[in-house]
């Protein structure tokens, strides 16, 4: 009876501290992002007060409206970066999808000699760090003149993202089943059809989780771009968040309300795709 | 004449194959070229010029070069662990939640979404000596009374580097092995605790050898994509102070856009692309390993 009474206890007791511990992992993971939401929203004096003051004061939108407001307000040409990362980053995310599709198609269907080569080297142009590749790109597209334009960034973009959405459309095609393409051949589908009536729309949810995975790489991508984009032709909002920091100070303001701007539309399409992110990257995880 | 076709799988290969070859491979060997030669960005003749192995000959007795190749992998390998353990513990403690297990695995998204950059100008925010969350904290509790210099400090900025690093990262192990998690069958588990194991051993013998492969895709998700520490580190301190938190990347950076040495940095970009191919190739190897264990267990 005591020995129960006392097991009861320290279950419950470890049940909690876990609990806690759980409480507190997860508040480090949002407390960073909570900090500049607020901070986005006081005034600089508070932000910079000595002693810290914890319990905001006043809460405005003044940092947006400033931000919005143009060059030469205390703004900056917000409006250019976001166009430019949306062209930017929405074109390469289609061009890698389609090609990756192509590609994760040939390696999940078809047999072909070094093939897991071939794979592998396609696998391995991504680890190349995009600062040792924007040295030779840079000097590249000034011979081309793709310095500074969009093209230019989508082409360095849809190289990034390719091997990527490879590997996770590959994963998905592998998991609808050869058959049902096979039938619908056998049914006087070409297989160009089958492909488009049968096995996309079976693999639709991996292709979309490929491409936010696409999306944010380019939304968020900053070696290449800092060094690929000259002007407000084609500078995307990473980069542009440079342009609150001067030699010694930082507009920490100014900075916490593009960042806001910029991790906004980041977050509601990753909300969308969630469930199906992990589930194409772990298809893969037992059947090699 | 007839029109020679190439088999399905070459052409549906072919538009991958040719973006990476213009965008990636081409560059590389234009990259090796000028590894070769004396290259500045303000002499474009110097391209023509070959010197043979003097670029590497030069980097091989540059200390400081060794000394941001040390602690390139220093961080690397002190992140990547702490990011694999942390993920491990996070997706244990997530898994034993029976309710809001969606709500919490959409939270642990959450600095997936972040841009490196932005992770770096958040960091450097909080651990600003004067105005940042870390310090205004440690001493409104009465931690300590003064501000700790923490980005001014060569081992403390190394330390807020890798903190950062660990924040926007940990979520990735966490995510997949919480993955692994819930495909387990859980007879095993079960059938190991009625034979007497303790729960250290069921986790030890029965469980990770089952998470392995989706820590190690995570793992090679990761190493993919290593070079991230780049922004991070390029905001939060730079390379700073005078150079005690320099990697490869910033270096690298620096040697070829602000000395415009561009012979020189390329040469030392092919030594950080061969040590990002190691770390990849060494858990791509790991991967299959694990990967043939479990099909062989199972």
């Amino acid at each position: 009876m005591d020995a129960n009474k006392t097991a009861r206890v320290r279950k419950r007791a470890s049940a909690w501290a876990l609990n806690v511990t759980l409480f507190i992992a997860m508040a480090i993971i949002c407390l960073p992002g909570l900090w500049i939401v607020l901070n986005s929203l006081r005034p600089t004096v508070e932000i910079m007060a000595k002693p810290p003051i914890w319990i905001p004061r006043e809460l405005s939108l003044q940092a947006y409206v400033d931000m919005f407001s143009g060059v030469g307000q205390g703004g900056i040409p917000v409006l250019e970066y976001f166009r430019n990362s949306v062209i930017i980053a929405v074109t390469s995310t289609v061009i890698s999808l389609a090609v990756g599709m192509s590609g994760g198609y040939a390696f999940a269907r078809y047999r072909f000699r070094a093939k897991s080569g071939w794979f592998l080297g396609l696998m391995l142009t991504r680890t190349v760090p995009g600062i040792a590749l924007s040295l030779p790109l840079f000097f590249l597209y000034a011979r081309v003149g793709l310095i500074d334009t969009h093209a230019g960034m989508i082409l360095a973009y849809t190289a990034l993202n390719v091997p990527f959405t490879i590997w996770l459309i590959d994963g998905f095609f592998r998991q609808v089943p050869r058959d049902l393409a096979e039938a619908a051949q056998i049914d006087g589908c070409t297989r160009w059809q089958a492909f488009w009536q049968v096995e996309f729309p079976l693999a639709r949810p991996g292709i979309a989780s490929a491409g936010i995975f696409a999306f944010l790489t380019s939304w968020n991508e900053f070696a290449l771009a800092s060094q690929l984009t000259r002007s407000t032709d084609s500078k995307t909002l990473p980069v542009g968040l440079l342009d609150y920091t001067a030699e010694f100070t930082i507009d920490w303001r100014g900075m916490c309300a593009l960042a806001v701007v910029m991790i906004i539309p980041a977050l509601l399409l990753t909300y969308a795709v969630q469930k199906h992110l992990v589930s194409g990257l772990t298809s893969g995880a037992i059947k090699g | 004449m007839k029109a020679t076709r190439l088999p399905p799988h070459v052409m549906l290969l072919l538009p991958a194959v040719i973006v990476l070859a213009a965008v990636v491979v081409l560059p590389l060997l234009l990259s090796l070229w000028s590894s070769f030669t004396p290259f500045r960005l303000t002499r474009p003749d110097s391209i023509y010029n070959f010197v043979g192995l003097r670029n590497y000959e030069r980097i091989f007795i540059d200390t400081d070069f060794w000394i941001a190749f040390g602690r390139t992998v220093l961080l690397l390998t002190v992140a990547l662990n702490l990011e694999m353990l942390l993920g491990l513990g996070l997706a244990l403690l997530v898994d034993r939640q029976t309710r809001g297990q969606r709500a919490l695995r959409t939270i642990l998204m959450f600095p997936m979404m972040f841009s490196p950059i932005l992770v770096g100008f958040q960091f450097k925010f909080m651990f600003n000596d004067n105005v940042g969350l870390i310090n205004n904290a440690l001493q409104s509790l009465g931690v300590t009374d003064q501000a700790i210099p923490w980005l001014i400090d060569g081992a403390l900025a190394f330390t807020a580097i890798t903190a950062a690093e660990v924040w926007s990262s940990t979520a990735v192990f966490a995510i997949f092995i919480l993955a692994g998690l819930m495909a387990m069958p859980r007879e095993p588990q079960e059938a190991a605790r009625v034979d007497g194991c303790t729960p250290w051993q069921t986790f030890r013998y029965v469980t990770w050898p089952f998470l392995m492969p989706f820590a190690f895709i995570a793992m090679t998700i990761r190493s993919l994509d290593v070079a991230r520490a780049y922004d991070i580190i390029k905001i939060m301190t730079d390379g700073g102070p005078a150079g005690r938190t320099e990697v490869l990347w910033t270096l690298i950076a620096r040697t070829a856009y602000s000395d415009a040495r561009m012979g020189l940095a390329n040469a030392m970009a092919y030594v950080a692309i061969l040590l990002s191919v190691a770390f990849t190739a060494f858990f791509f190897s790991q991967l299959g390993k694990a990967r043939a264990q479990v099909a062989g267990d199972w």
